[in-house]
């Protein structure tokens, strides 16, 4: 053996024994079954959806068919996550902005604390929050844009009297968003290279100006991507919808009145607890639509997320 | 043209002609100001008092509510500030301001619900959390009286029961993922899936422990392990993820010491690497748990809601505190008024949970936060 094979063998490769191989193998499986289980949930939920495929209209609530019950309530979906994005947005950039930019160093890692904490705090917890004092508190709102904005069709009413609209579910969406949204987005302000930053505001750049500058075509795609993410939180949360809002599950733009789209995840924590035979498995197939969008969404983000961070690298 | 004439500064007699007809224009960049006129320090304050007393002046005259009034207030202040900066500074200064306050505002609004929330559930649950209240069920309880110990015991169960099915494949997983997967092309795959899977919406999870063990009991099928099950679903991200960054932070240093004194590796993993993370492993752990005991989606569709206390994980209904509270607020039964407060109650004590489970996260994480090496 020469010496140059003698030091590469020295680079750290510890005999392999039968503990080893044992080891290695149970650590291989338990990542084997993570995989096996997130193809158990497509194929679980397949299998008992089904059934609902043929299913008589008294089991889907008085739809037509599967696809008439599942439109309404996909519709009420997109609606609240949409509205949630709309807020949460803008929202969650200031924050972040807040969090990495902004505040001085020893304050931003409270803040961000203190932003974590929103996304601590159990949803049903929001719902009670949502039902009991941020509906009420919004009435006074609807009414006011039933009075002078009732020409648009979001604000048709007439103005819900207890504030359970689907504008108050989406408000209650966009704050268990946020925290998403802002834990991302400061993470990419974050990476964004010190140097130009700091040689931007040497040239005399406002600090605006150096985010516009040396930030922001940073994270152009990173934003993209927790906005996204987000999206998947607004679109999957449950309890929150399912306690601020009073669904009758009709198509509508009209966003303050007391007739509401339901949601699916809504929907299914409403029904399911006495829902019997078919009715269960049209409820399950209304959850296999959900996850198949959340996990597009979720993995559209996710591939942009890893495409940009190998790019800053 | 703007040009600014700097004020004359104490020590220099410069005279600067400003629009001089015969300057040339290097002679004009040559004598571009060196400062700029700035508002004083103290000035987004000052401005911040005057449109909070102008708007509190009118909101007092209309009879405005506080909400509308901090909103009038906002707005003065963002249009009063930036055009007092224009007039001084100049426009992009005045945009600056602009962007600054609106910024800062955003992070205020963001701060709105979490006060509001927690100020809401310590008023409305405080008062109704006494001893009855933790040590009784809801059993044969009509009306006034009763507690949550039922559901405290249902939530610690199958918290437990998830925790005690994560841990050990979150932890494999990450062990996998940092120490034998390296770039290969499963531990990417894993990798990415493991994220994908943060985002399953909760109710999925228990739609799909529901689906899984419809099979086996038959239809209506309702017990607290299959909870667990759903939970775990949502765990095991959390602790491969935070157990992944946790490892990879260990030196390299180390493991290659204890190769070199002979040790096999898998001995290596369990007596160095994991011992040196172990605090960060904890926290990651504690913040799951605080995670998924919160949940309430999954637990509504497969461990149902009982009056009684059950034990048993593997028979019978069982309730947890977040479906204990919704039923308690959706369904309060007459009179409402004592249903309506358990929920406040039931909340408060949640939130204390999770909260202290999060803070004991920080602290662990803090306390045995692993050395880098730097």
């Amino acid at each position: 053996m020469s010496t140059t094979t003698a030091a590469e063998s020295a680079k750290a490769k510890p005999r392999a024994r039968r503990g080893d191989r044992v080891f290695a193998g149970t650590a291989r499986g338990a990542g084997l079954l993570i995989m096996l289980a997130l193809a158990g949930v497509a194929v679980f939920l397949t299998i008992e959806g089904i059934p609902a495929v043929d299913a008589p209209p008294g089991k889907l609530g008085g739809a037509e068919n599967l696809a008439a019950f599942i439109w309404p309530l996909l519709f009420g979906t997109l609606l609240a996550a949409l509205i949630a994005l709309l807020i949460a947005t803008p929202l969650s950039l200031g924050v972040a902005l807040v969090i990495a930019v902004y505040a001085p160093r020893s304050l931003s890692k409270p803040l961000g604390y203190v932003i974590d904490l929103l996304a601590a705090v159990p949803s049903v917890v929001y719902g009670l929050w949502g039902i009991a004092f941020l509906g009420p508190q919004l009435v006074p709102l609807y009414v006011w844009l039933d009075e002078h904005m009732g020409w648009l069709p979001f604000f048709a009413g007439p103005a819900s009297t207890t504030g359970k609209t689907i504008l108050t579910a989406g408000v209650v969406l966009a704050i268990m968003a946020l925290p998403i949204i802002t834990a991302i987005t400061r993470e990419i302000f974050a990476q964004t290279p010190r140097l130009q930053r700091e040689a931007a505001l040497a040239l005399g750049a406002t600090r605006w100006e150096m985010i516009q500058l040396a930030v922001l075509p940073y994270s152009r795609s990173g934003i993209v991507s927790a906005v996204m993410l987000g999206l998947g939180r607004a679109l999957g949360e449950t309890m929150a919808v399912a306690m601020v809002l009073s669904a009758s599950g009709v198509v509508t733009f009209n966003l303050i009145s007391n007739v509401n789209p339901s949601t699916i995840a809504a929907n299914i924590a409403l029904q399911f607890p006495e829902a019997t035979g078919l009715g269960v498995n049209a409820l399950i197939a209304s959850g296999l639509v959900l996850f198949v969008i959340t996990f597009v969404v979720n993995f559209t983000a996710r591939a942009i997320v890893a495409r940009s961070e190998k790019r800053l690298r | 043209m703007n040009v600014r004439v700097p004020r004359p500064t104490p020590g220099t007699d410069t005279e600067i002609p400003v629009g001089d007809p015969h300057e040339s224009a290097a002679d004009r960049r040559a004598h571009l100001p060196l400062t700029h006129p700035q508002l004083p320090r103290w000035s987004p304050a000052l401005v911040a008092v005057l449109a909070a007393s102008a708007t509190g002046l009118v909101a007092l005259t209309l009879g405005w509510g506080l909400p509308l009034w901090a909103l009038g207030a906002v707005a003065v202040y963002l249009v009063a500030l930036p055009l007092w900066a224009r007039s001084v500074e100049g426009g992009r200064a005045a945009k600056d301001r602009l962007v600054t306050a609106l910024v800062w505002g955003a992070f205020g609004v963001a701060l709105i619900p979490l006060v509001s929330l927690v100020w809401e559930v310590l008023s409305n649950g405080l008062g109704v959390i006494d001893r009855e209240f933790l040590t009784y069920s809801m059993r044969n309880i009509v009306g006034e009286g009763g507690g949550i110990y039922h559901a405290m015991i249902g939530t610690l169960l199958v918290t437990a029961a998830a925790a005690l099915m994560s841990v050990p494949v979150g932890l494999m997983t990450a062990i996998y993922l940092v120490e034998y997967g390296g770039k290969s092309r499963l531990a990417r795959t894993i990798t990415f899936l493991v994220d994908v899977m943060t985002g399953i919406p909760s109710i999925v999870a228990g739609l799909f422990a529901y689906a899984l063990f419809v099979l086996f009991f038959g239809e209506g099928i309702r017990f607290g392990f299959g909870g667990a099950v759903a939970l775990s679903l949502l765990m095991i991200p959390i602790v491969v993820r935070s157990g992944e960054e946790m490892l990879r932070l260990v030196p390299n240093d180390l493991r290659e010491a204890s190769y070199a004194l002979g040790v096999p590796k898998w001995r290596t993993i369990v007596k160095v690497v994991v011992p040196t993370s172990l605090g960060g492993i904890i926290t990651g752990v504690t913040l799951a748990v605080a995670r998924v005991a919160g949940e309430t989606a999954p637990l509504l569709i497969i461990a149902g809601s009982t009056d009684s206390l059950n034990r048993n994980l593997f028979d019978e209904r069982m309730m947890t505190l977040p479906v204990f509270i919704y039923y308690s607020y959706t369904q309060p039964g007459v009179p409402p008024e004592f249903g309506q407060e358990r929920a406040w109650g039931a909340a408060l004590v949640l939130i204390l949970i999770v909260m202290a489970l999060n803070l004991l996260a920080r602290a662990v994480g803090r306390r045995y936060a692993p050395k880098s090496g730097r």
